[in-house]
């Protein structure tokens, strides 16, 4: 074929035609054929399970995260993690092929586990898989054992492992199996009757902001409350730069985390990614045990810092109390900038609960919330959660649905801003309204997993950015005459 | 570029224990003894689809030669492919042990192997595809994909099992049709002796809208020849089950009906089998009762 013909083929879309499309997709009737689709989704907003599972399987001293599965899994949660922390985040995969999947994984574990052993030195390996081996069945528990009894891996070494298939679930739950599954490993045969601690065991859930992690922890020395956070990822996925590189650079203790089954309380901060977790820590664990809503804003900040103060019977430190008075006043400072403007608001239940929170509280309307792969229970929370504030009136939930359909209410019914993780950037861009990146993952902005958004000072960051956008925006965008000095 | 003569591509598939193996083998023989070229692609992790062409206890399968090299790129084609009783080219996919890995995967990475290392050649005039009996998963599947076997025949007998297997095989077969050529071509009726099984095997067919292109009688000759690892073509050439085989052979060869199959429904496969005695008409109150009760 010659040059010319080959060019030929190519039929490039009029103008016109590209106009007219572009105008179609901002329609109602494009927003009716958007919502009715039904098999196909288009910019999700969640990742999968085996990514969860990492986030928690590196948050342990001395632990290297094992992914039973395919490489180009293993890939895509790693730089997922580099890309939101602008960190290395190590993790090993015994890179089946197709004779593994033919022939079972277990080769591939066996080797990999060895190697990973003998060059990494790890304390614990956790364990987690991703489609490949869970479609043709791969049996983790029988596979694992037969890897400590043939010598491949030391038998006192930790192996938790965890049945993670991307095609179930999402990131949450991958987070939920994997936790539940390392403190059922670290704590077999830990439990002393009568024996109490005397800590905190404290339960972020699947948090991509170390800085919210940060925050409980300083919440919990300021009250004088000893703890365990099960789990800690804040100086893996935020180490400090001295020129020398850590392979393991922090975590969760893991005699620490086995002698949290012998705590004075567990209190979790999601519920939705501790679920499971939850189960066993109730049926197990001593001491009480508390599901807490994550605390944005004063009002959950409030419930979180009452309930430490009842569990373990102390007095609010003033600091705390001022810290609150400092943030209230940062709320009635900036209140008129965020009274009555219309959000959309997506993401994780957990954070998507607690951001509408704080909307609420700043007499904001959330007003269209998604939420992907979510049960009806969650919708009920939620719809509970908004008819407790007028300003939650008119807000309408979706769960299972996407961003392509996100995209659709912000073009057929406009709100004034958007909060979420970087994957509503084209939406917001097609609507033309600002982003707040609160979510996971954040790889368009930087520094943003180091600034809290729970806790008292989190409500002040969340306001402080949310309303000098809106001011931008204002100065940006106004005409000369109502350019001011002063907003 | 000159047109070449066609290949066809054949799959057999029917219930498990039917028989798929043995009478493939044997009309496989048969085409060969007409101065056919053939090629058997074994598909079931038990590899006993060319034992008796190849007089061996088990053939070494693509997936076996994989197991030992680690990988399926380092694999020759003259690691996998034997030549057996009248030139007739072996291969068996092989599999994982059971209850291990993906039997499915198995099959399509073989079948992908071939057609990659140019197994199929110009001068083939047949390949057979002799098929696990359920057909599980997608993998097993495989060889009625785009470009592989068009032509469907289903081993089936009188027993009722071996019918339901055959009315759900030409669902599968519906289904496939409908996005490519799979066709099914008739059944073989390996007989099991029961009543009046040729007719039931014919109206079977008349219903699903294809053909009994052939009744192979039961014969003890055939477990003679079993036991020896070879066809009744090639043991006894002269035997008349031998016979029975080369016509088999030659009708398969000579065929030219090629149908989208018309599936019967629960009922009406459950009709047939009480007009012809094999189930007894009998009060639906009397469904699921014991005999005593």
């Amino acid at each position: 074929m010659s040059a010319e013909a080959a060019k030929k083929l190519v039929t490039p879309t009029p103008q016109k035609e590209i106009d007219r499309v572009k105008e179609w997709i901002n329609t109602e009737d494009y927003k009716e054929k958007n919502f009715a689709r039904t098999s196909l989704v288009i910019n999700p907003a969640h990742a999968c399970q085996p990514l969860g599972a990492q986030m928690v399987a590196t948050a342990f001293e001395g632990s290297l995260p094992f992914v039973h599965g395919s490489q180009g899994c293993a890939s895509y949660f790693r730089s997922t993690f580099s890309r939101h922390y602008r960190e290395p985040a190590a993790a090993t995969c015994d890179a089946m092929t197709e004779d593994g999947a033919v022939f079972g994984g277990q080769n591939n574990l066996f080797e990999g586990l060895e190697n990973a052993y003998a060059l990494y030195k790890p304390k614990m390996m956790p364990v987690y898989t991703t489609c490949m081996p869970e479609v043709i069945g791969d049996d983790l528990t029988a596979f694992i054992k037969n890897a400590k009894q043939k010598g491949h891996i030391p038998e006192e070494l930790p192996a938790p492992y965890a049945n993670t298939p991307s095609f179930n679930g999402t990131h949450i739950h991958g987070y939920d199996a994997m936790l539940r599954s390392i403190l059922q490993n670290l704590t077999e045969g830990q439990s002393v009757e009568g024996k109490c601690t005397g800590k905190l065991n404290i339960i972020p859930g699947f948090d991509g902001n170390v800085g919210n992690l940060r925050e409980y922890k300083r919440i919990c020395d300021l009250m004088d409350i000893p703890y365990t956070m099960l789990a800690d990822a804040s100086d893996i996925f935020d180490s400090g730069c001295d020129g020398e590189y850590k392979l393991y650079a922090g975590g969760t203790k893991l005699e620490d985390a086995a002698e949290s089954i012998n705590g004075k309380a567990t209190i979790a901060l999601q519920k939705y990614s501790t679920a499971n977790t939850m189960k066993f820590i109730d049926a197990e664990y001593t001491g009480a045990k508390e599901v807490l809503p994550m605390p944005f804003g004063v009002k959950k900040t409030d419930e979180l810092i009452l309930k430490l103060a009842e569990l373990f019977d102390k007095e609010v430190p003033e600091e705390l109390k001022a810290e609150r008075a400092r943030a209230v006043d940062a709320m009635t400072d900036a209140h008129q900038y965020l009274h009555g403007k219309k959000f959309a608001v997506f993401g994780d239940p957990d954070y998507v609960i607690g951001i509408i929170s704080f909307l609420l509280e700043m007499g904001a309307h959330p007003y269209h919330v998604l939420v992907s792969r979510a049960t009806k229970k969650v919708k009920k929370e939620l719809e509970a959660l908004l008819e407790t504030s007028p300003y939650g009136e008119g807000c309408t939930v979706y769960v299972n649905k996407d961003l392509w359909h996100m995209r659709s209410l912000l073009v057929t019914d406009p709100v004034d801003g958007m909060i979420g993780d970087t994957h509503g950037k084209w939406a917001a861009r097609d609507a033309g309204i600002p982003l707040f990146r609160i979510g996971f993952p954040i790889i368009d902005r930087v520094n943003l997993h180091r600034s809290p958004v729970v806790g008292y000072q989190g409500a002040v960051n969340m306001l402080t950015m949310i309303a000098n956008k809106f001011l931008d925006i204002k100065d940006e965008t106004c005409e000369d005459q109502w350019f001011e000095m002063m907003r | 570029m000159e047109q070449s003569k066609k290949m066809r591509q054949i799959a057999i598939y029917g219930k498990g224990g039917i028989g798929k193996s043995t009478t493939t083998q044997n009309t496989v023989a048969g085409l060969a003894s007409l101065g056919k070229k053939v090629m058997i692609v074994g598909c079931d992790p038990k590899a006993d689809s060319t034992r008796l062409i190849l007089h061996a206890k088990a053939q070494e399968t693509v997936m076996d030669k994989v197991r030992e090299l680690g990988t399926v790129e380092d694999l020759e084609l003259e690691d996998v492919m034997k030549w057996g009783y009248g030139d007739v080219k072996c291969v068996e996919s092989g599999g994982p042990e059971p209850g291990v890995g993906c039997a499915g995967r198995g099959v399509i990475t073989a079948i992908n192997f071939l057609e990659e290392e140019g197994a199929y050649t110009e001068d083939l005039d047949f390949v057979f595809y002799d098929v696990l009996g359920d057909v599980v998963c997608g993998g097993f599947a495989m060889p009625i994909r785009e470009n592989k076997a068009e032509e469907i025949y289903i081993v089936v007998s009188g027993e009722m099992m071996a019918m339901y297997a055959a009315n759900n095989i030409s669902k599968g077969i519906l289904k496939y049709s409908a996005s490519g050529n799979v066709r099914l071509a008739g059944l073989i009726c390996n007989s099991r002796n029961t009543d009046c099984e040729a007719e039931l095997i014919e109206a079977l067919a008349a219903k699903l809208g294809t053909q009994m292109i052939h009744f192979v009688p039961r014969d003890n000759q055939v477990q003679r020849a079993e036991l020896r690892r070879m066809t009744v073509i090639e043991y006894s050439p002269e035997h008349k089950q031998a016979q029975e085989y080369r016509e088999l052979a030659r009708k398969i060869s000579e065929n030219k009906m090629f149908v989208v199959p018309t599936p019967l429904e629960m009922e009406e496969l459950e009709e047939l089998l009480m007009e012809f005695g094999i189930m007894e008409v009998d009060d639906e109150e009397n469904i699921g009762k014991a005999e005593n009760a």
